[in-house]
């Protein structure tokens, strides 16, 4: 296998405070990975290092073989790392129609374009109907639908999708996780940080569990939905004493 | 579905206009002989006075379409955008009158003045690329202000600016062997200066409103929309944020130097006084006004608010006279009192503009979730 991503002894400081306290991550081509853990494990700023959007205090990054420590957000996406940031982050006054155009920004080849956006469409029939509204229209649900396809107009070699379950209804994030494992199905190398521990779980190949800065626990996602602790801790079930 | 994405060339003309495109035409052949006839016919009836104040209209239109593109496309705002017009207006001045004594041609200057303006751009961008919102607005008000201050005192040790006393009998435009300063005689036909600047400012608004048009339906117009409304998903879709936003600073800085280098040579006689706060602040009210972000409504917006004090000074102290034997209000007062007036019932009923970019309509506009 190819690796894609590999984080070796991370650390991540701001100011005093150690957010991240080395860890060590890959991403292989092709898998679903997950990140789960609670609020402050450290997985956004993890994921803000990847996109180059904080600079670590020590350790390597390695996208496709090269080190991306310290490379702006746009050329870390231009290379096809593409993130689809926390709270959605759709272009709320733009329509979703050049929601879509705007995901292509990096490419410049129009029909592929305009065949890549069919494709959405028909991945997503509710997002053709409203082709011409406004973002900001769509439902909660819709909106983290569309993160996703703008995310994929840019043909992405590795998808980072940051919560892409937080603030939706129930139904809708089992939703959105069928849409996650489709995008998996197709071929796009995806690392999904969630708090929804079970779903991310379910549907990823490889886990890791992170708390307090650190990576507690990592292997294989079903037998991390089987291990005691992650069941007591994540999907708040009482394994019993 | 196809046609949906690959002509968004149509965002450039209204619905309407796509329907009808004869009736637009005629409109546009119509409006363009009004237009040029107008200076004749204003001439003719002694109203020389509203050829200069359309010419300092236009001005202002340059000025608006520059702010425009920071404010508007972008989303920067900027209140110390008069700068570069001061610094455009400076560098003609400077190069064009017996100050030092040089006397390069128009065409010479009015890119330097426009590059050098541009660099004061991207010097106010620099290091205010991660300012957003009240921050970047204080920030530019004061380089506003340091410019002008600048120019104000820049008459020693060396003899720059002339200090407050300002530069004067700056040259007026040279082009094709004919002094734009000077009435031309055809015959028995007398084309005044005023009348030919009018001319020339017209071909150049022509110029400027294609250029802003292919800009914010261009790749870069785009990308500054998407700055505008969420800078990192903007990052994260490959866009070089930075660069953008300097972009922007510096091409509207370059429509600021510009207009300046223009002004400098119709009105012969440049000073700081020209380039205040007030002047920074009207020029963003005819943005607001008129419609951020959209061309069309900004083009309205600074034409309204060029317009309004000359057609007050006009009409109401003449009235007031004809009424009451003096003038009780003056033009000036009431010129405030209408133009607080107006933003504020602007604000109330009309808070995108007089006519809105479609975006911002939309941003301004409730939004509707419908649940799950």
């Amino acid at each position: 296998m190819n690796t894609l991503l590999s984080i070796k002894n991370l650390h991540i400081g701001y100011g005093g405070i150690q957010a991240v306290k080395g860890i060590d991550l890959h991403v292989e081509q092709g898998e679903l990975v997950t990140l789960i853990g609670a609020n402050g494990a450290g997985k956004t700023t993890t994921l803000k290092a990847i996109t180059g959007l904080l600079k670590p205090t020590q350790g390597a990054i390695d996208y496709a073989g090269k080190s991306i420590i310290g490379v702006p957000t746009y050329k870390v996406a231009s290379e096809g790392l593409v993130l689809v940031p926390e709270g959605r982050g759709v272009f709320p006054g733009l329509t979703i129609l050049e929601n879509l155009q705007m995901g292509a920004y990096t490419r410049n080849d129009r029909t592929e374009i305009a065949f890549d956006i069919e494709h959405k469409f028909s991945l997503f029939p509710r997002l053709k109907e409203r082709a011409k509204q406004t973002a900001g229209t769509l439902s909660g649900g819709e909106q983290q639908m569309l993160a996703i396809s703008r995310a994929l107009m840019a043909r992405p070699n590795l998808l980072l999708l940051d919560e892409p379950s937080m603030g939706l209804a129930p139904i809708m994030v089992q939703k959105i996780f069928e849409v996650v494992r489709d995008v998996s199905k197709s071929g796009v190398t995806i690392l999904l940080i969630e708090q929804n521990a079970k779903l991310a779980l379910q549907i990823s190949q490889r886990g890791y569990v992170m708390d307090g800065g650190v990576i507690t626990l990592s292997g294989e996602s079903k037998s991390l939905l089987d291990n005691p602790k992650v069941r007591e801790a994540y999907l708040g079930e009482d394994v019993g004493a | 579905m196809t046609n949906l994405t690959t002509n968004y060339v149509d965002h450039i003309l209204p619905p309407h206009v796509r329907k009808h495109p004869a009736v637009f035409w005629v409109g546009v052949v119509l409006i363009a002989v009004a237009l040029a006839v107008m200076p004749f016919v204003l001439v003719a009836n002694s109203m020389t006075a509203w050829v200069r104040i359309t010419n300092f209209a236009i001005l202002f239109v340059f000025l608006s379409l520059g702010l425009n593109i920071v404010v508007g496309f972008a989303g920067l705002l900027d209140l110390g955008y008069i700068a570069f017009y001061a610094v455009g207006a400076y560098v003609y001045a400077l190069l064009a009158s017996p100050h030092f004594g040089l006397h390069l041609p128009f065409w010479i200057i009015l890119p330097i003045g426009a590059a050098v303006a541009c660099l004061f751009g991207v010097i106010l961008g620099a290091p205010t690329l991660k300012l957003r919102g009240d921050y970047l607005a204080i920030v530019t008000l004061g380089f506003g202000e340091i410019v002008r201050i600048f120019m104000n005192n820049l008459s020693e040790p060396i003899n720059i600016t002339n200090g407050p006393k300002g530069i004067s009998t700056i040259d007026s435009i040279k082009l094709f062997g004919m002094d734009f300063g000077a009435t031309t005689r055809i015959g028995d036909f007398a084309v005044a200066g005023l009348v030919k600047y009018y001319y020339l400012l017209m071909f150049m608004l022509i110029i400027v409103i294609i250029l802003n048009l292919r800009l914010q339906n261009s790749r870069i117009g785009r990308a500054w929309e998407a700055i505008r409304e969420d800078e990192l998903a903007a990052r994260a879709m490959g866009i070089n944020t930075t660069s953008l936003k300097l972009l922007a600073f510096a091409m509207g800085a370059s429509f600021g130097g510009l207009a300046g280098g223009v002004f400098a040579a119709i009105q012969g006689f440049i000073s700081p006084e020209s380039f205040t706060l007030t002047e920074s602040v009207m020029i963003l009210a005819m943005v607001v006004l008129g419609g951020m972000g959209n061309i069309w409504g900004v083009l309205l917006g600074a034409l309204l608010l060029s317009f309004m004090p000359e057609f007050l000074r006009y009409t109401v102290e003449p009235a007031q006279k004809w009424l009451f034997g003096r003038a009780i209000i003056e033009a000036e007062v009431l010129r405030m009192l209408i133009f607080g007036f107006a933003m504020v019932a602007m604000m109330l009923f009309r808070p995108a503009g007089l006519l809105p970019s479609a975006v911002r309509k939309r941003e301004l506009a409730p939004q509707q979730n419908d649940g799950e």
